[in-house]
């Protein structure tokens, strides 16, 4: 791990927890290519019974946005708060919304 | 013990050294994933390893429960074949013996589902997902080592080198597995060996490696006669219970 030319890359790892739910990002794990990247996420993410289903995707194929464009971006939402359904009655007994 | 008592005895034996021994890596693999992804595989061995000894004490009738079988027996009283006392070695002669004894493991849990004996085949059917899986890792890993690099290359024809002669022994068929056969419960282990063969070639091929050349077999194992290694790996995993008999947390 001393040279980190030499380091597996970094993936992103998705959980499933069980049908019907999203994939859900839960971390990353170092591997080699896609299939041993699988298996890193099953070993690592799953074994509490976490998950049905797991993606993974190289780190490096993340487009993020600029955290320098964060005002620009995400602070003009602040004051519009007629954008949220805030003003519906949710049933009882409806999870994950 | 009576035969089905001592068929049981053997299925958990293979399953606790071999997790002992996989435990062994816990804190040294060489990446964090692989340290969690040996330490998985070891879990599942220890576990089938509880189910099996319970049986195998509940079976024999006289009080021991499993962890008496696996911590106050001493290392002639072992009935594990060979294969999974051989040290750890390097990762690749782990990952060799993980090869030889997952895909043996699977082919047996898959044919001791359908024993006679429900006790036997709730364990299999449950235990042979898990090897499955402890298959298809360590076949990949062999085909990432010996179609690796040159060092990987030569330190997976290394570890294939030293397991190999104890290959013959999970195939080996006795009176206690003739009777445990003869009885519905037990599975033909030599009927296993030509699937097994299959298997093994075509990971060996994909892996562009060589088969290792045949050796005299080492055997032993089931009655008792085991290498030096078992000692050692006992004397730690039964250190706290023969310290402190009894202690419980």
């Amino acid at each position: 791990m001393s040279d980190p030319s030499k380091e597996w890359p970094l993936w992103e790892v998705f959980v499933r927890g069980k049908g019907g739910l999203s994939h859900r990002h839960v971390g990353s794990v170092h591997a080699a290519d896609a299939k041993m990247a699988l298996e890193h996420a099953r070993d690592t993410y799953t074994r509490r019974m976490e998950g049905v289903s797991l993606w993974v995707l190289p780190s490096a194929q993340i487009v993020a946005s600029d955290p320098g464009d964060a005002a620009a971006l995400f602070e003009p939402a602040e004051d519009k708060v007629y954008r949220h359904p805030t003003f519906y009655k949710i049933p009882d007994g409806i999870t994950h919304i | 013990m009576d035969a089905l008592a001592t068929y049981a005895l053997r299925l958990g034996d293979d399953s606790l050294i071999l997790g002992q021994r996989l435990g062994e890596w816990c804190g040294h693999a060489p990446a964090l994933e692989v340290d969690l992804s040996l330490a998985n595989v070891a879990l599942d061995q220890v576990g089938q390893a509880t189910h099996f000894l319970g049986l195998a004490g509940e079976i024999e009738g006289k009080g021991r429960d499993g962890d008496a079988l696996a911590f106050r027996r001493d290392v002639m009283d072992f009935t594990n074949c060979l294969l999974v006392e051989q040290p750890n070695g390097d990762f690749a002669q782990t990952i060799a013996r993980q090869l030889l004894f997952s895909h043996y493991q699977e082919l047996l849990f898959a044919a001791l589902a359908a024993s006679k004996d429900a006790r036997f085949a709730a364990v299999a059917a449950k235990a042979v997902k898990e090897v499955t899986y402890h298959a298809t890792l360590a076949s990949d890993w062999v085909v990432r080592l010996g179609d690796g690099t040159e060092e990987s290359r030569a330190r997976m024809v290394a570890g294939l080198d030293w397991m190999w002669r104890f290959a013959d022994e999970l195939f080996a068929m006795d009176d206690v597995d003739a009777a445990a056969l003869a009885a519905g419960v037990g599975v033909d282990k030599a009927a296993l060996r030509g699937a097994w063969d299959q298997r093994v070639d075509a990971v060996l091929a994909e892996a562009t490696l060589d088969r290792p050349a045949t050796r005299r077999p080492v055997l032993g194992g089931r009655v008792g006669r085991h290498s030096e290694h078992l000692g050692h790996l006992l004397s730690e995993m039964q250190f706290l219970q023969r310290a402190y008999p009894g202690a419980t947390w």
